[in-house]
């Protein structure tokens, strides 16, 4: 699975992006984000306020319970501000 | 529809040039232009770094250009927007709407700015005397995208 961040979560965690296998009680995005948050210190601040952590898998955005599997690029951001 | 993602500067009379000939059935035309300010909150910003998604940007800005030809009758349109390092007063971002008439293109010049704002995955990052910070997302630029129903 291939794992993207921008803005201040890339910074946080330190990489822009990551491939990883997730252990296989990791079904959906919450999951992911659970598991993601004991990586490190760095992920555990970035991912700390759920509320300001957007995702999208296979460059559309989803929520929480969207079900993973191992090809999809899954990418963490906060909210937008373009424009 | 045209959507680009560029680092470099844009000429708007160019570009509606370029949109509008050979159409003659376009009588009206709208167009939206974001600047740097050389403000945020209350602090002069010396700089702005737009970061961006490559490819997610391009998919959701075709999306929303599309999603705005299903509601009103374009015959052209065309938004731009830049990425990387900007200063006050540079161009950031450029949305044309091109109809028979002025009410489609309005409305649907703003539909275009409003949507991009909440779904275009942009962030931007200030540079000030007091270093670099993210912007947050405004509650304010939700409202006016939620205008528009989903």
């Amino acid at each position: 699975m291939k794992l993207l961040y921008f803005a201040w979560l890339r910074t946080k965690i330190g990489v822009a992006s990551e491939e990883v296998t997730p252990p296989e009680t990791v079904v959906n995005v919450d999951g992911l984000i659970e598991w993601l948050a004991t990586r490190g210190p760095g992920y555990a601040e970035a991912l700390a306020n759920r509320d300001q952590v957007r995702v999208a898998v296979n460059q559309d955005y989803v929520v929480g319970d969207q079900p993973l599997k191992p090809g999809d690029e899954v990418a963490l951001f906060p909210p937008v501000t373009g424009g | 529809m045209t959507v680009r993602v560029q680092a470099e500067d844009f000429d708007i009379g160019v570009e509606i040039d370029a949109l509008t000939s050979g159409n003659p059935r376009i009588g009206g035309i709208a167009s939206f232009m974001g600047v740097v300010r050389a403000e945020g909150g209350d602090q002069a910003i010396s700089a702005m770094t737009l970061e961006h998604y490559p490819g997610m940007t391009e998919k959701k800005l075709a999306e929303i250009e599309a999603e705005a030809h299903g509601r009103w009758p374009l015959e052209a349109s065309l938004i731009i927007h830049r990425h990387g390092r900007l200063e006050p007063g540079d161009r950031i971002v450029l949305v044309v709407t091109c109809a028979k008439s002025r009410g489609p293109a309005l409305a649907a010049c703003e539909f275009l700015i409003d949507w991009l704002k909440t779904k275009a995955p942009f962030w931007k990052l200030e540079e000030s005397d007091q270093g670099a910070e993210w912007v947050d997302a405004r509650e304010s630029d939700d409202e006016a995208a939620s205008k528009w129903g989903e």
